[in-house]
């Protein structure tokens, strides 16, 4: 614990302020995995320079952006060089041909409306802004494990009570354990009632795509609760063997739903930055007041939308040339993800996921999730990412994401064969 | 305002409505700068070009660069700046980093977004009407008889001061003997200021273009700015904001940490295309490029502060800020803007929309063509020979 209220520290890096720190972000006991994630393997190249570490950490996209659609965004870069190309602010709500293209191309056969349809600069600053929308007094499940920032916003925030240390579960957040046990789908009899309701499908990090029929349940249930989902449908490209793409598909989700998702995994946007909400007309809150209202007050207060840059870039990844180009980047990953899968099953591992996503989760049994991250890395100098970072239902599992060349694929898939 | 001109513009289908209400560049981005987007553009279609996840915090050399062209010999490092898609934005991240628990203290009038956030993150009491002001908000009179600076000793303690000079939207700089008060002031009650330096490059004369100008604002003060007005990214979105490592909350945490961490998980950087053309900005030729940009908005301005000063107004601003505040003693601010709006068909920004300190001004901003900025005061000075 830091020394109490001295105003002179000892280090002399200066005097404090008397102004108190945010009591939430000191209940988040780490710094965020992937940052974590991002120093060990920092830490392995200075003990291994030349080690050629491959990293299937960080789910970081690597092939190149599609010609067609790096052009359209250099295209439109160079005519705000010119009188009738310069565009100053945007709407904050997103470009109305990019809104319409995303409710048309993603939402073709569900009744999603260009209106409901928020451009954002990526879901997980989209999160956030949900979050704050909602408040601190409201309470939250979330799958566990499960990407992150859906907790860690949540915390922020100031939703989530207390972290019990022992278990690693913060005491007001409800989890939801999904293991292949119950075909990683959590058991909603024993769920308890919560405002919101975070679910991720295809799931980062079990790769596991949920059912018609799992979908179906986590609707009644939210209708019955009167509580609000928030659907993440990122990687709802990867989908291989039919399951829902967007959480529309389930009659009666229009009025407890909200789904975010990003062109980050299905054009290679993770740097520039660019993804969408869906927020539908009919979600109310309990006092009848649409969620959507608030939702573009927050929008245009804390947020000014999207570069139009990217947002050019994103309208064209949706002409029919774009999904061409954009849908073959993802086939490349998920062969990428096969050969990984391949890879571990024909070690005897058990693997999850990688059909429907690109990530594999692989079982560890009676091994601390952590340490198998460490030797990995420090044998074949491959980053993992440890399951329990995900949360306590990650313990004992490892996600390996299928991001990469195809020869680091391979390469890494060799060096697997030769330590397991 | 966007609703008044639409709804102005269907009952006028023929008025040729100009625009000097929202603050919007208009002017193309000089070429040397659009080169550099669409370079990165094409970058990211070939193998060695191709980037994933930036750093949240931004790229190293725009981060070098941002420090080395704004804050050279003020002690602040590249590591002390986190690049932004826009100041709003951060403004709303900085607000999420305090909590709500903190107090703050804004200027009257000021930027809608500080107070807007504030009320969002639960830091506010009520809104009362009579004195259109939320509760527990210490709103900090800046009038044209105080020259637009606080009277500090009227100004009770919070823990948050935002305070953006040149000012948004009465145009006023303040000068070093102001910053030096309010810096001892923020130092003396333990405050954290937040200095919206948007618009430091408008400045005409020698007042300061960053706090951190003043001795001992490190231990005090957070810094944001943006690429908007200087180099019309407005629809591009970049930004930055500065937090020296000495500024610690009391219990000597550093308040950069805290930052960085929701830097971490509620953003993901600003747009890898943007940084590029950050970049570019501030190389020799990109920086010359933007001053002329700024040089043009700021011959807009002169012409609109001649045009009121000449009417007989009381104006002020225009030197330092892009905006001119004009006076319209004992009338509401709304029926001005409605009757400029209906008999010249210019949009302007009614001060009571940024505060109740703002009543009795009109705001009107310079960025606009020429030939509208021109148009627009000859309409002024027809209206109110």
């Amino acid at each position: 614990m830091v020394q109490p209220s001295l105003t002179v520290r000892k280090e002399g890096v200066g005097r404090c302020t008397k102004v108190h720190r945010n009591f939430n972000l000191e209940k988040l006991r780490n710094g965020y995995l992937f940052t974590e994630i991002a120093r060990r393997e920092l830490q392995h190249l200075e003990k291994y320079p030349n080690a050629k570490v491959i990293s299937l950490g960080i789910g970081d996209t690597t092939q190149p952006i599609p010609d067609n659609i790096s052009m359209s965004m250099a295209n439109y870069a160079r005519a705000l060089a010119t009188a009738e190309g310069y565009r100053g602010y945007g709407a904050e709500q997103g470009n109305k041909e990019l809104r319409k293209a995303i409710a048309e191309t993603h939402y073709k056969d569900v009744l999603v409306k260009e209106s409901e349809v928020f451009v954002s600069d990526g879901s997980q600053c989209d999160i956030a802004r949900l979050l704050l929308v909602l408040g601190s007094n409201v309470t939250v499940a979330a799958q566990d494990p499960s990407f992150p920032a859906y907790i860690d916003s949540s915390v922020i925030v100031g939703q989530a009570g207390d972290l019990e240390d022992e278990v690693g579960k913060y005491c007001n957040i409800e989890y939801l354990e999904c293991g292949p046990g119950n075909n990683f789908f959590p058991d909603l009899k024993g769920t308890s009632r919560t405002d919101i309701i975070f679910f991720c499908s295809p799931n980062n990090p079990t790769g596991h795509a949920a059912t018609q029929n799992q979908l179906e349940q986590l609707v009644e249930f939210a209708r019955n609760n009167g509580s609000i989902i928030i659907f993440d449908s990122a990687y709802a490209a990867y989908v291989t063997d039919g399951c829902p793409r967007s959480i529309y598909e389930i009659p009666g989700a229009r009025e407890v739903a909200i789904e975010i998702s990003s062109f980050s995994k299905f054009s290679g946007f993770t740097g520039v930055r660019l993804g969408w909400t869906v927020v539908p007309e009919e979600l109310l809150f309990s006092s009848g007041f649409p969620v959507i209202n608030d939702f573009n007050r927050i929008i245009c207060t804390c947020f000014n939308g999207a570069s139009n840059i990217a947002q050019a870039g994103g309208l064209a990844c949706l002409s029919s040339e774009g999904l061409e180009a954009v849908h073959s980047v993802v086939d490349y990953y998920k062969e990428n993800t096969k050969i990984l899968i391949d890879t571990l099953a024909s070690l005897g591992i058990k693997v999850y996921g990688g059909i429907n996503a690109p990530y594999v989760w692989a079982h560890f049994p009676g091994r601390k999730s952590w340490d198998v991250f460490a030797e990995i890395l420090e044998k074949t100098h491959i980053t993992t990412v440890p399951g329990s970072g995900f949360g306590p239902g990650g313990e004992e599992y490892i996600r390996i994401s299928g991001f990469g060349h195809r020869e680091s694929i391979l390469e890494a898939s060799r060096r697997l064969e030769a330590l397991f | 305002i966007a609703r008044r001109k639409a709804a102005h513009m269907l009952k006028y289908p023929d008025a040729e409505v100009i625009s000097l209400g929202i603050g919007d560049t208009t002017e193309p981005i000089p070429e040397v700068i659009t080169s550099a987007l669409a370079k990165r553009s094409y970058a990211l279609s070939t193998q060695e070009g191709y980037s994933g996840y930036g750093a949240e915090q931004g790229e190293k050399p725009l981060r070098a660069a941002i420090a080395s062209t704004f804050y050279k010999d003020l002690g602040i490092e590249e590591g002390d700046i986190f690049v932004s898609d826009g100041a709003k934005c951060d403004i709303s991240r900085l607000q999420i980093v305090f909590g709500s628990n903190v107090t703050m203290a804004v200027q009257d009038p000021s930027y809608p977004a500080y107070v807007d956030s504030s009320v969002i993150m639960g830091q506010t009491g009520e809104f009362q009407k009579d004195a259109e002001k939320y509760g527990k908000i210490e709103y900090m009179r800046c009038t044209a008889e105080n020259g637009f600076f606080p009277d500090l000793s009227t100004v009770a303690r919070t823990d948050i001061i935002f305070f953006c000079s040149p000012n948004n939207p009465t145009g006023a700089a303040a000068t070093r003997e102001q910053l030096t008060r309010l810096v001892q002031f923020a130092k003396d009650n333990g405050s954290i200021i937040v200095y919206d330096s948007a618009y430091a490059l408008y400045i005409s004369d020698d007042n300061p273009r960053s706090i951190f100008e003043i001795p001992g604002a490190k231990e005090v003060a957070i810094e944001t700015s943006s690429f908007s007005k200087y180099a019309g990214f407005t629809g591009v979105r970049l930004g930055w904001t500065v937090i020296p490592k000495e500024l610690l909350f009391s219990d000597g945490f550093p308040v950069a940490k805290d930052f960085n961490r929701i830097v971490c998980t509620c953003f993901n950087g600003a747009s890898n295309i943007s940084q590029a053309g950050g970049l570019a900005c501030l190389s020799p030729e990109g920086f010359k490029a933007v001053h002329e940009v700024i040089g043009f908005y700021k011959e807009n301005t002169d012409i609109i502060v001649e045009t009121f000063n000449s009417l007989g107004f009381k104006v002020y601003g225009g030197k330092n800020a892009p905006y001119v505040w004009v006076q319209f003693p004992g009338r509401s601010s709304w029926d001005v803007f409605s009757e400029i709006l209906e008999k010249t068909h210019v949009v302007t920004t009614p001060g009571s929309g940024f505060g109740p300190g703002g009543e009795g001004f009109i705001r009107v901003s310079a960025f606009g063509h020429r030939g509208n900025v021109l148009e627009a005061c000859k309409r002024f000075k027809h209206l109110y020979k």
